[in-house]
């Protein structure tokens, strides 16, 4: 029977990787995310024909209760709050690690035997990983959800206290791995690794939640695998690495993409603000403005446009308009299409599914390098509430904040047409000389009006 | 010890297979992707269901039920939640 329910286990490891293997086409994507869904429940139905189970009532209570909550969740999130949901869910998974390990380690040590001590070590890692990944979640969400300051938190001897934590927590799993029997020493090591988790997140600045997304999402999955090898279950071992994966290649893509490295990020490390030229300097005088009725008339005459949206379009709510402008648009034959900067959302590829849900077609959507290969042959290209993902300073300027970062080139398109509220500077904190350029024009105002006021322009004409 | 070895040689070859499939999902559905795989490291639901069904102790079931709770939240939230976004990328006619 065991054999049997490992092969089980088998078949939903593979269709786990046949899903995620789905996903790298909208076409099998739906169908893998059913494969995966399918494989979790053959895992789950297999698990419940254990013959160690001997009462069904607590956990169909618990199946019920998660799945309800689970559901709701899924059905009433907007799409603009995705990365707290994620946060959660991954907080979810964390805790879960927890609680199983502390039950492993109880059920072990019961009749006073002394358990192996890969089995202890596997404990303490799914404790440690998994207190970690909850708290620092909780604050990810609390940060993401603006319930707590969005900005960078620092103190002085931050990383002092977070090394004295780290040492804490690695000579308290010591304890466990030691004296297994004493519950203690487990308890203590998830209190220890909670308030490790709220202290290497806090620090981190709203504009860098992406990458702490991702890196939970790593995090989670190392806790799954961890307590694959407490439990010397397989699938949890391959499903967890399959995650922790995951995880990490969108942290390095995200952390590319803000030209930052993975240690400032998680230390809290800015990018050295100031130096350079002054916004006056850049600006003086050369910024053009414009109104919402003369870039319609020049929408008119275009060919080709490409809309580069930043996570401001999302703030003011402006994707749907922005959508309808662009069926307006190539309903009189002119081709439109999105040209998504990695980090122009809250997580990784957030914006498309922004866009997507505005009923964006995915042949629309185009990554930075596509859009990049042919920006000379776009006649305007429309910035929606992004700024330092189009600063041409990046390229031309070694010594900038931000000299190295991929940026979108909208500066080489024939015409640039820039939607802002006012000049004020990004997240990296300097001056754009995109917005002074001869081929910009500055379209001063709301994302979402500005749209509208262009779209009643184009009808009227 | 033997076991743990298993273990361990398991992790690495499906860290490889891991990056090999991930490096090929394009950007545009980085979100689904993190929801989904977020969904299936819910797999710690059947650990969870082990501990609650076994009944050593008041102290183990009670934990295991709570991992049951939060670990099915996360598995049945995350597919439906990545179901819907991928819904939503499927071509408009």
């Amino acid at each position: 029977m065991s054999s049997l329910i490992n092969i089980g286990y088998l078949v939903a490891s593979v269709l786990f990787i046949l899903g995620l293997k789905g996903l790298t086409h909208p076409r099998t994507a739906v169908r893998g995310n059913l494969l995966g869904a399918t494989g979790m429940l053959l895992a789950v139905v297999l698990t419940l024909t254990n013959q160690q189970i001997i009462s069904y009532e607590m956990i169909i209570l618990g199946l019920i209760i998660g799945g309800a909550i689970g559901a709701a969740l899924a059905i009433k999130i907007e799409m603009t709050s995705m990365p707290e949901l994620v946060a959660v869910f991954n907080g979810f998974g964390g805790i879960a690690s927890v609680l199983v390990a502390g039950a492993a380690l109880l059920e072990n040590t019961l009749n006073g035997e002394i358990p192996m001590m890969q089995l202890t070590i596997a404990i303490a890692a799914s404790g440690l990983i998994g207190a970690v990944t909850f708290c620092g979640s909780l604050v990810a969400f609390g940060k993401l959800k603006g319930l707590i300051g969005d900005g960078a938190v620092l103190f002085s001897g931050q990383q002092v206290i977070n090394a004295f934590l780290a040492a804490a927590a690695l000579a308290l799993s010591c304890w466990v791995v030691i004296d297994p029997a004493n519950g203690m020493a487990y308890w203590l090591l998830v209190g220890v690794a909670s308030v490790l988790g709220v202290l290497l997140v806090i620090p981190v600045g709203g504009a860098d939640m992406p990458v702490v997304v991702a890196l939970l999402n790593s995090y989670s999955g190392l806790a799954a695998a961890a307590t694959g090898f407490v439990l010397s279950n397989n699938v949890l071992i391959i499903t967890g690495s399959l995650v922790g994966a995951s995880g990490i290649i969108l942290t390095q893509i995200m952390c590319k993409a803000m030209n930052r490295s993975l240690t400032n990020v998680l230390f809290g490390v800015l990018a050295p603000v100031g130096g350079g030229p002054s916004a006056d300097e850049v600006y003086g005088g050369k910024v053009k403005s414009t109104s919402a009725e003369e870039v319609a008339m020049l929408l008119e005459t275009a060919r080709r446009v490409s809309i580069i949206p930043g996570y401001g379009m999302a703030v003011s709510q402006a994707q749907h308009p922005v959508a309808n402008l662009a069926a307006i648009l190539e309903s009189r034959g002119t081709t439109v299409e999105y040209g998504v900067h990695p980090v122009a959302g809250r997580m990784p590829g957030h914006m498309n599914v922004l866009l997507a849900e505005a009923d964006v077609p995915y042949e629309a959507l185009r990554d930075m390098d596509e859009t990049n290969q042919d920006i000379d042959q776009v006649d305007v290209a429309l910035v929606i509430g992004a700024n330092d993902v189009v600063n041409p300073i990046a390229r031309t300027d070694p010594n900038s904040a931000i000299a190295g970062m991929p940026i979108i080139d909208v500066d080489k398109a024939k015409t640039v047409v820039i939607i802002k509220r006012s000049l004020s500077p990004g997240f990296a904190g300097i001056p754009n000389p995109l917005f002074a350029l001869d081929n910009s024009l500055m379209l001063f105002g709301d994302g979402k009006k500005a749209v509208l006021d262009m779209i009643a322009a184009l009808k009227d004409s | 010890m033997e076991m743990f070895i298993m273990g361990l040689t398991i992790f690495v070859l499906a860290i490889f297979v891991g990056f090999e499939i991930i490096t090929k999902i394009p950007p545009t559905l980085h979100t689904p992707l993190m929801s989904g795989s977020n969904a299936i490291s819910g797999i710690t639901v059947v650990g969870a269901v082990l501990s609650s069904g076994a009944q050593h102790t008041m102290v183990t079931t009670t934990l295991g039920v709570l991992a049951v709770i939060f670990a099915t939240i996360n598995c049945v939230g995350g597919f439906m939640v990545t179901n819907r976004m991928l819904a939503m990328f499927k071509k408009k006619s």
